[in-house]
């Protein structure tokens, strides 16, 4: 149980030597672990240990929570607030943390665009609206510096029973047994070993956990680098997303503009394999390469780092009690928002297998499921990024070529607008068929089997609106369409009845569901389609969410 | 499957290989290289079936 105070009180500790925007201190506090450790020799044991106290780390432990799960988290830092780093939050990724009760300051503070802008050299080759889909709760997406959506994470967390958030607690060693893991954490006030009964790293791309399991990392490592930079500036700019190939201000590379909260906007720089990082990075060579590119000089450098693009994943993300999710599992380039955008996926699509798991309500064996789906996903982000990379850093002089050619005519034929790719928005994977029951009958809309459900505007019978993710169990659901003949409860899940106790008046339901009279849906805990029917049948169902718990069907 | 069409489909071809040479004329190799990567893209599109271009690209790649 986390002691009251355990996550410190977050307060702004002001900039950093000009190298950090914003920096959120916590406290360090000795744990029971500790006291029991020091006094016996014996090691406290947990259910859950999560290793990483990032947006992954943190969403795996409110959701245990709220499930009604006590977790531990160790971090090894005791603070946030290094720079901008992930700023792209997807809407997959804001309905997850609406479920779990923080995504409204996130919404609140972030900012969006709608309209982008490509430019080759000077010219703007074309620009596009992004004009989103209404009928949503959350928007499309929201830019949103890290460690905001870190310290509204760590806030959350300080208002549940059950997880305690321990900082500077630096995991040194493992020993994966077959009941269990043993860990050994360093803390100021010396060692300490603790029980787990699962491990999960979320302890990012440099993951020591993966290092000292010894497992391999493998994937592609690009030769380029790129350096990103918060600028704060005040004077007038549009809220758009610019982004240069080519630019006179930056020959034969690529440039990204984007917008922060708090007038922040964020500069990515493609330096090419033979730059020099540590002369690209001082003040001296970055601020007029800025000043080129925005066209004035009224503006404060707040933050600058280097990278270099790597696509790489683990084999496995489950090995024996140890689960790997989010970057510790897969690393992609940033073009796009793969990044922390598909872990945060990962750590919803794992809570609830690993409740159900905790709960003995099912078998060790549907945490191959998340192997299977997240490694599905990984390998589509990686695809994604990957092709994302290859357009913004050609490899060869005649891919160069290549992608300049799309870039010309982009200008004057829709193809070819198509076909630049700067990063595309990040999208949740559509899940391979392991878990769902295949439809009997067709389904057109935009609800798939396997994928998030899309929300829609409800209303309530007592007339206030609501929204259909907010209607959803914590558990499993079924979704039936009022015909008259509406079941009265179902095994194993709760039922919600459109036209019976919420109603669909502006028909954004049916459309995206292409729902008729009697049609029944099955949605996964984790809201992901499970199975569809034209008409309720009670054991249909059951054997649908029964397949989606692992569970070989009674009848197929 | 719609198969790669390798039998001649243009009632001229000398004037169509013409045409290509005659676009090329008095362009520098780099001139050259960006106008084939147009219209390449311009003719895959217009092909619009990635099947065919596969088996395109297949058969272009023989002997590379």
């Amino acid at each position: 149980m986390a002691a009251p105070g355990a996550t410190g009180s977050a307060a702004p500790a002001g900039m950093g030597a000009g190298a950090r925007k914003a920096l959120y201190q916590f406290g360090y506090a000795r744990s029971i672990d500790q006291d029991v450790f020091a006094a016996t020799g014996a090691p406290a044991r947990h259910a859950v240990v999560v290793v990483g106290a990032g947006p992954v780390g943190m969403t795996v432990a409110i959701d245990l929570a709220m499930r009604g799960n006590e977790v531990v988290i160790l971090d090894d830092a005791d603070r946030i607030g290094e720079g901008s780093r992930a700023i792209c939050f997807a809407q997959r990724t804001l309905e997850i943390w609406d479920r779990l009760g923080v995504a409204r300051p996130m919404v609140d503070k972030g900012v969006t665009w709608q309209v982008g802008k490509n430019f080759l050299h000077d010219d703007l080759v074309y620009q596009f609206d992004l004009l989103p889909e209404d009928g949503h709760k959350m928007p499309a997406f929201i830019n949103l510096q890290q460690y905001y959506a870190e310290l509204y994470l760590v806030e959350r967390i300080a208002e549940l029973p059950g997880v305690d958030l321990r900082w500077r607690n630096k995991v040194t060693a493992i020993d994966n047994r077959p009941d269990g893991v043993r860990l050994t954490v360093e803390t100021p006030e010396g060692a300490y070993d603790i029980d787990a009964d699962w491990l999960i790293a979320c302890d990012g791309a440099k993951s020591p956990v993966r290092d000292m399991l010894g497992l391999e990392f493998r994937g592609e490592v690009f030769d380029d680098r790129f350096l990103i930079a918060d600028v704060k500036m005040t004077a007038d700019f549009p809220a758009e997303r610019w982004f240069w190939f080519d630019p006179p201000f930056h020959a034969g590379q690529s440039a990204l503009l984007h917008k922060q909260p708090d007038d922040v906007w964020r500069i990515d720089l493609q330096l090419g394999p033979e730059a020099d990082p540590e002369v690209e990075q001082k003040p001296e060579n970055v601020v007029p390469r800025i000043e080129r590119m925005l066209g004035h000089r009224n503006f404060e450098l707040e933050w600058v780092s280097l990278y270099s693009f790597q696509c790489r994943r683990i084999d496995r993300f489950v090995h024996g009690h140890v689960v790997f999710c989010g970057d510790s599992a897969h690393q992609v380039s940033p073009f796009g928002a793969r990044g922390a955008n598909s872990g945060v996926q990962d750590a919803e699509n794992l809570v609830w297998k690993l409740d159900l798991v905790l709960k003995g309500e099912a078998d060790a064996a549907l945490m191959e499921s998340y192997d299977a789906e997240r490694s599905f996903a990984a390998d589509e982000n990686i695809g994604h990024s990957t092709r994302s990379t290859d357009f913004i850093a050609p490899k060869t002089p005649m891919e160069r070529t290549l992608r300049n050619a799309v870039l010309n005519l982009a200008s004057r034929t829709q193809f070819a607008r198509k076909m630049v790719n700067s990063g595309r928005l990040s999208m949740p994977a559509t899940y391979p068929a392991d878990l769902a029951t295949a439809d009997a009958e067709p389904f057109s809309g935009s609800a798939r089997l396997g994928a998030p459900v899309p929300d829609a505007p409800l209303r309530k019978a007592d007339g206030s609106d609501t929204w259909l993710l907010d209607e959803l169990a914590d558990g499993f659901t079924v979704l039936h369409v009022a015909n008259g003949t509406a079941p009265n409860a179902v095994d194993g899940a709760d039922l919600r009845i459109i036209g019976g106790e919420i109603f669909d008046e502006t028909g954004q339901f049916r459309r995206r569901f292409d729902a008729t009279p009697g049609a029944t849906y099955v949605i996964r805990p984790d809201q992901h389609l499970a199975a569809r029917f034209r008409h309720f049948e009670a054991q249909k169902v059951a054997d649908a969410i029964a397949r989606a718990k692992g569970r070989v069907p009674v009848t197929v | 499957m719609t198969d790669l069409i390798t039998t001649t489909q243009l009632a001229d071809p000398d004037a169509a290989y013409n045409m290509l040479v005659d676009a090329h004329r008095d362009l520098s190799e780099t001139q050259s290289a960006d106008l084939n990567a147009r219209l390449v893209l311009l003719l895959a599109n217009h092909v619009g079936d990635i099947c065919v271009l596969e088996q395109a690209v297949a058969l272009a790649k023989t002997e590379l």
